[in-house]
């Protein structure tokens, strides 16, 4: 009979295969007085000598099987096991309180476990798990135990474990592994990581009853869901055999598309961006086929902290992000405060109506410094890659000016002082306000591009505060209002021979990305999740079709029927 | 003894990478160097004892270099405190 099991889906995808168990016994020292310091000190050493060699071991067989990235970590571990400060703590340990090996290492361990936990960054406090790691090495050589060893797999199989550590899944035979099932951790655990980067399912967090199964038993990874079945019925295995051949079919299209440029049948080709927020996620965007950031959110730059970025932070971090993106566009958008974001340190005024008060580009104009020194940075970067320049919040042409005036005079001072910027940095702005949508022609000769950034357009054309859960039925992406406007906005652009990109949630919906495309619109950012989606879709789009559709759509009196009728027209 | 104060440049702040880097040049100085960051301190040829500095982008960090060739460890060390880092 089928039992199933409810955890966190660590990985996506499925796998069908025989559950190998790993037990692992949860062993903690205790303290004991040795007579001969000497001796212990040379157990120690032994123990600590046969630890590297199964790390450097370990080490060459990640960086021939996955690769010198994958193998960094071990590196990491290598150095640990070398550490000054950790073998002196454990000797002092031995030969001054005459304590036991296995006890000296665990309480030095736990001590340094203990100060990372204690950190604010989350990547350093990850940390506590390579020690942790090494530790228990060290240990089970102390000990005479053998440590984990997952290299004698000799057919397919699902792990089963309380967790995995890196040094665990570095050796497994990864093309007999179809899955992995962890008692303990979270979507950021070192074994959810290592799943998503092998694109093998994965479901973590299931609770302790998952370390009952027998070796051999028949398990379904469902990690979509994050379903365990163990001892699945003929009729779910049916289920899920099928379930598993589309699923699989689909993953495999969607990575052939990642280094695809995308292009619609008919030859009409558009870019698919990323938005980012941290640096951090640019490598993501990579890795899911971004052909450029459609959006970078400066504001995290200004966001948890106690005072401003100066003008050398702000330069050091565009410049890594543009060298980062190798020459694709990237749209930095300035300073977009107030509203929802505020910056405590500048204990800006309360307002009765954040979302219509003086945000993002009315803020940045009224504290025209602040703003200079971000227009210093961002031209200073403008030399390491493809940068374009975006102001959010624009409602009147006075502002763009006003804008683009600044910009102006603090290119005119770096070339004075000698410090080089590109010539040939695009400016654009950003649509949100239903003023610019409704006179883009007006604005369209000013600038070099608009990017429409909908969840806004949305909240103020419904006049409806997009965080008030009742009103939430007035969030209609494909209202003919919104469609319209976006209408506008890039036929005004197309007569004066400007590009109109989109930034909000609507440009990866796959009910909106067709008219989107039938409508022209030129760049498609969105989360880097949803790229590889969207250009399976408009790779097998004809745009001259979808560009008379696309007008039937418009004359539709509400987005319900425009949805169904996109389906339709999708299906057909 | 010798020391000076750097700002941390690299925006993604300083983890495993820049720590690693730093501590093998460190250990290849036969002078004693020492590295404090809010009010703790960590021996820089040790990576477990630096990345429980919990260093991040922006700290002003100081380096305290004492004993033979303080000098160039001194120069050679901070040049990797506010380098920027791939």
């Amino acid at each position: 009979m089928t039992t199933s099991y409810k955890g966190i889906a660590a990985s996506p995808g499925i796998a069908i295969a025989q559950a190998v168990v790993v037990k692992q016994e949860h062993y903690v020292p205790v303290a004991s007085t040795i007579v001969d310091a000497q001796a212990e000190w040379q157990r120690f050493e032994q123990a600590l000598q046969a630890a590297k060699h199964d790390i450097e071991r370990i080490y060459q067989l990640t960086h021939d099987k996955l690769g010198a990235d994958h193998a960094e970590i071990f590196e990491g571990h290598l150095m640990m096991l070398e550490d000054p400060e950790l073998i002196e703590s454990v000797a002092l340990a031995i030969k001054d309180e005459m304590l036991n090996a296995e006890f000296a290492l665990h309480r030095t361990a736990q001590q340094f476990i203990q100060m990372l936990l204690e950190l604010d960054d989350e990547m350093l406090r990850g940390r506590a798990s390579d020690i942790q790691d090494i530790a228990g090495r060290i240990l089970s050589h102390l000990r005479g135990v053998k440590h984990i060893d997952l290299s004698a797999l000799d057919e397919d199989c699902i792990i089963i474990a309380h967790d995995l550590a890196p040094s665990d899944t570095a050796q497994l035979k990864l093309e007999l592994v179809r899955g992995f099932i962890t008692e303990a951790g979270s979507r950021t655990s070192h074994s959810a990581i290592m799943a998503r980067s092998l694109e093998l399912p994965a479901v973590v967090g299931v609770g302790q009853a998952i370390l009952d199964v027998n070796n051999g038993a028949m398990l379904i990874i469902d990690g979509n869901k994050g379903e365990v079945h163990v001892h699945p019925s003929e009729q779910l295995l049916a289920h899920y055999e099928a379930e598993k051949l589309a699923y699989d079919a689909k993953q495999a299209n969607l990575r052939k598309l990642v280094h695809e440029p995308s292009i619609s049948t008919d030859g009409h080709r558009v870019e698919l961006a990323a938005n980012i927020g941290k640096l951090e996620d640019i490598e993501r965007a990579l890795q899911n086929g971004a052909e450029g950031i459609g959006l970078f959110r400066s504001e995290f730059l200004y966001m948890s902290r106690n005072t401003l970025p100066t003008e050398e932070e702000q330069f050091n971090s565009y410049k890594y992000a543009l060298e980062k993106m190798n020459g694709k566009p990237v749209v930095i958008r300035t300073l977009d405060i107030g509203g929802d974001k505020d910056l405590p340190y500048l204990q800006l005024p309360k307002e009765d109506n954040p979302f219509l008060g003086q945000r993002a580009l009315r803020f940045c104009l009224a504290n025209p410094e602040l703003f200079r020194t971000q227009l210093r940075a961002l031209l200073r970067a403008s030399v390491h890659g493809n940068l374009k320049i975006m102001f959010p919040m624009v409602a009147v042409l006075e502002e763009l000016f006003e804008a683009k005036h600044l910009l102006a005079e603090e290119r005119q001072r770096l070339l004075e002082e000698g410090i080089a910027v590109s010539d040939h940095i695009e400016v654009g702005i950003m649509v949100e306000v239903p003023s610019v949508a409704v006179s883009a022609d007006l604005f369209a000769q000013h600038v070099d591009f608009f990017s429409i950034g909908t969840n806004d357009l949305i909240q103020y054309t419904m006049a409806a505060d997009r965080m008030n859960k009742s009103l939430s039925y007035l969030y209609q992406p494909l209202h003919p209002a919104i469609l319209r406007m976006v209408k506008m906005v890039i036929d005004a652009a197309r007569q004066h021979g400007k590009w109109v990109g989109m930034c909000g949630e609507m440009a990866g919906d796959q009910n909106a990305v067709p008219l989107l495309l039938g409508l022209g619109l030129h760049e498609f950012s969105m989360s880097s999740s949803s790229i590889l989606a969207a250009r399976e879709l408009i790779t097998s789009l004809d745009q001259s079709q979808w560009s008379e559709l696309a007008e039937q759509a418009l004359q539709f009196t509400h987005s319900a029927a425009i949805t169904q009728f996109v389906q339709q027209q999708l299906q057909r | 003894m010798v020391s000076q104060t750097y700002k941390i440049a690299n925006p993604t702040g300083f983890h495993v990478r820049p720590t690693k880097t730093f501590v093998q040049l460190a250990s290849t100085y036969p002078c004693k160097i020492t590295v404090h960051n809010k009010g703790k301190k960590a021996n820089g040829k040790s990576s477990l004892t630096m990345l429980t500095l919990g260093i991040t982008a922006n700290d002003e960090v100081l380096l305290e270099v004492e004993g033979e060739q303080e000098q160039e460890a001194l120069q050679e060390l901070g040049k990797l405190l506010t380098a920027i880092y791939e």
